[in-house]
């Protein structure tokens, strides 16, 4: 059973790796075709000369890097509040915001855009998708930084006030430093979900306000493209160089 | 002058519970004040009210004659030595000494930091974080962290119960010795009688949210009012009405005293126990001096002991 | 004390604005009447009515469909998976990282993947012309079977995780207790293992069951416009068929189902264990 096992598991790691390995080896491919021809850059090189590509990816670091700031700093808090003081309406809809479909969430923030802008004389652009993306990834950060929360003793907080801290001072001085890895997981997670998102963006975004991901759609569902296979291999190896960055960060 | 810390009918009650039914106690100052109790008499609830955790739903905590119930924990002039230390892991042993200087925004922090590392021993640790120090390091650090503030009381909860039983013995010792040291009043929680038998200068007994007890440890171990304190301070025999302790019983081979069966014995390195049944039917406990008789289980002994040795229980 | 409750004030003002005002104003769309562009009084159950239609029914049956067919075909995959990892001696945790490492790059690219692997002139076509396998490309993209397959390869790491964590607090003298009682190594799997891993099957179940219910990005790119699940008939009522009270209606039905999906999920494991 042992030898089945690992037989199992080398198909089961081909599947999962194999597709992604296949699609970021042939973005080196010189032809256009799924046929090898030879190492190339073209792909690449193709990427930095399409404005539409850049323009969108500049977008995407704009409002992930925003999103991230804000879901982050409400997210702690929030998973500070709700550790301080149970509360299970909000936890039930923290969960419930987890598991809502994305497109549902999409339609439902378009809704209030537009509910909205009946009075105030706005239209969608990059803050109406920065703000969808708070909303959604805010439930991710509550999770970790929980996750994190409940590995630190109250009596943390009890023996700064005891050495008279004020409860602020208490929360700055002792669990914030505490919370640092879970809170930098946090970050990472919503700077990636808020980075990978295309079904809430394509919902609220403005004409202006086209990501990285709403182009690669585009051409997706146009067929595919060597230009594509070499877009995704740069978000993976990107994203992958960061997780490894907060892993040897949060060990030390 | 007033007593340093006085509790006025204290109650504290939680939600279906009664933690703390009514404490009225004044610790004299430069004291070494111990409250004993078993787990769940409401004796880290009492320290919890007194260092200001938690609020008292009716009853007063005076500190040095003023009432305090509604100062939060850091503005009042006690300090806590928590049961696991609550050292900031994050802190080296200076910055978790520093931390509450810090808060007070006290002058000449370096000095004060290097006298208490001084008084705990451990001068040359200072650099490193809590978790680079053995158990007994940790708790001088957290020793130190709040004797630097030279607050009025400190409240230690059960501060050596984390420690392996050699090194609980030898901190005892320790204690006591920082305490006098320090001139600083300390109240001390725990559940090990040994323990506050050793080390206090005055002890309360604590049953059920309220005070069975309060005495010098003679006192209270030789004179107990109630059956409860007589029990939970050491083992006690009921003989024919009497109640006495086990090391004040004599057992001899020759008359007089009661017929007695011993059924077994228990050596226990620095003296032997020796159980017995008595004629009347009851068992009853001896503890002898190693040097002693030996006696054999199954042998006929006979059972006696000094009068003056009776506790007079209720 | 007020401190601890303003630390929730974030979490409330998330809960109002960004939670429930989006759905109570979707709530109130599903009740109102179609105009050109947007809704209007009267006020009606017409559009929940309209989820009741055959054609619609269908869609809601396929996507309950598929999504099942999804779950199963994962639950197959990852349990050897989970069992693998938590009996290695060695790399435990790499493996573990493998698994979540497609969970880390993004969701979108994964399924671009399986475009460039399955399309007439993909790899998967290519090679096997190339083998003289086959004269003409198989019609392997833009059906039911790539949706299903888009989905599990995208939620496959979801089911693992949770059975991988069951299984690793099982306790290794069961299993031998059951060897030493006589049972051979699948009766102890199937009468021992898969019944103590239960838990982790249903919270692996529901994490994958639950988005591929709702799912719109999968069917769409690799079903090609012609596997309409729930999630598409949402996404066209709202842009192409500007028909709002419907689409809400229908996203309101979506997420009853997922609210009481979730409710049950979570009553049945705060149970405590038989």
């Amino acid at each position: 059973m042992k030898r089945w096992l690992a037989a199992y598991a080398v198909a089961f790691y081909a599947f999962l790796h194999l597709p992604l390995l296949t699609l970021a080896l042939f973005s080196f491919n010189s032809s256009r075709f799924t046929r090898w021809e030879g190492l190339s850059l073209t792909w690449y090189a193709a990427i930095f000369r399409d404005p539409q590509i850049l323009e969108g990816a500049w977008n995407s670091i704009v409002i992930a890097l925003w999103a991230t700031a804000l879901a982050t700093v409400l997210g702690t808090l929030c998973a500070y509040g709700l550790w301080k003081r149970n509360s299970r309406t909000l936890t039930g809809a923290l969960y419930l915001s987890l598991v809502t479909p994305e497109i549902v969430t999409g339609v439902s923030l378009l809704a209030l855009f537009q509910f909205a802008f009946r009075w105030l004389h706005w239209q969608l652009g990059l803050y109406t998708v920065v703000i969808a993306h708070v909303a959604f990834s805010l439930a991710y950060v509550v999770i970790v930084v929980s996750a994190r929360l409940r590995t630190v003793s109250p009596a943390l907080e009890e023996a700064a006030m005891d050495l008279g801290a004020t409860p602020l001072q208490a929360f700055w001085y002792v669990t914030l430093p505490a919370l640092a890895p879970g809170i930098l997981a946090a970050a990472l997670l919503a700077l990636t979900v808020s980075f990978d998102d295309y079904v809430i963006t394509s919902m609220v975004a403005g004409v202006d306000s086209e990501t990285l991901p709403m182009v690669i759609y585009a051409m997706a569902r146009r067929g595919a493209s060597p230009v594509i296979n070499a877009i995704s291999a740069l978000i993976t190896v990107v994203f992958g160089a960061l997780i490894l960055i907060s892993e040897r960060v949060r060990k030390t | 002058m007033p007593p340093i810390l006085e509790l006025r009918n204290l109650v504290k009650h939680f939600p279906g519970q009664q933690a703390v039914r009514s404490i009225s106690l004044s610790i004299p100052r430069g004291a070494f004040f111990s409250l004993l109790g078993p787990s769940g008499c409401g004796k880290t609830t009492t320290l919890r009210l007194i260092a200001g955790f938690e609020q008292p739903t009716s009853g007063d905590v005076l500190l040095n004659g003023e009432p305090v119930n509604h100062h939060p924990p850091y503005e009042r002039n006690v300090s806590t030595v928590f049961q696991n230390y609550a050292l900031f892991p994050h802190l080296t042993a200076r910055a978790n000494i520093e931390f509450g200087l810090k808060r007070h925004r006290v002058p000449e922090i370096e000095r004060r930091v290097r006298e208490a590392v001084a008084l705990v021993g451990l001068t040359g640790k200072e650099e490193r974080r809590p978790a680079q120090l053995s158990g007994g390091e940790r708790q001088r650090v957290a020793l130190a962290r709040s004797l630097v503030l030279q607050p009025d009381v400190l409240l230690l909860d059960e501060p050596l119960a984390a420690l392996d039983p050699k090194l609980r013995k030898q901190m005892r010792l320790e204690l006591k010795a920082l305490q006098r040291q320090a001139g600083i009043t300390f109240l001390l929680v725990t559940h090990d009688q040994e323990e506050a038998l050793s080390m206090s200068d005055q002890l309360a007994v604590m049953n059920e949210g309220l005070i069975e007890q309060t005495g010098t440890p003679e006192d209270v171990y030789l004179r107990p009012r109630t059956r409860f304190v007589a029990g939970f301070l050491g083992a006690v025999n009921w003989i024919a009405g009497a109640a006495i302790r086990p090391e004040c019983l004599t057992v001899s081979r020759e008359a007089p005293g009661l017929t007695a069966t011993v059924t077994a014995t228990v050596f226990l390195g620095d003296c032997v126990q020796i159980l017995l049944r008595l004629s009347t039917g009851e068992t009853a406990v001896a503890q002898l001096p190693r040097a002693a008789v030996r006696f054999q289980a199954g042998e006929t002994v006979h059972v006696s002991w000094n009068p003056a040795d009776e506790l007079s229980l209720p | 004390m007020k401190l601890r409750t303003s630390f929730l004030l974030p979490a409330w003002l998330w809960l109002a604005l960004l939670f429930l005002a989006p759905f109570a104003i979707v709530l109130a769309y599903s009740f109102l009447t179609r105009v050109y562009v947007g809704v209007a009084p009267p006020w009606t159950a017409e559009s929940y009515q309209r989820l009741f239609d055959p054609l619609y029914l269908v869609i809601l049956a396929r996507s309950f469909a598929i999504a099942l067919a999804a779950t199963a075909l994962c639950l197959v995959f990852a349990f050897p998976a989970a069992l693998f990892i938590s009996r290695a001696a060695r790399f435990k945790t790499l493996y573990l990282q493998l698994v979540m490492l497609p969970f880390w790059t993004s969701f979108l690219v994964r399924t671009y993947a399986w475009i460039f692997l399955l399309r007439d002139t993909g790899l998967v076509n290519t090679v096997l012309q190339a083998l003289g396998l086959i004269h003409a490309p198989l019609p392997l993209l833009y059906n039911d079977g790539a949706v299903l397959l888009g989905l599990v390869y995208g939620y496959l790491p979801f089911m693992v995780l949770p059975i991988y964590a069951t299984l690793e607090r099982l306790d290794p003298s069961l299993v031998e207790a059951a060897a030493d009682l006589g049972a051979r190594p699948l009766a102890t799997l199937f009468r021992v293992v898969v019944p103590l891993a239960r838990p982790g099957i249903v919270a692996g179940s529901i994490l994958v069951f639950i988005p591929c219910l709702g799912a719109y990005l999968t069917p769409d790119l690799l079903g090609g416009g012609r596997t309409v699940l729930v999630g598409n008939l949402v996404q066209n009522q709202f842009t192409t068929a500007r028909d709002w009270p419907f689409g809400a209606a229908v996203s309101i039905a979506l997420m009853l189902i997922v609210t009481l999906l979730l409710i049950a999920f979570l009553r049945r494991e705060s149970e405590p264990l038989a």
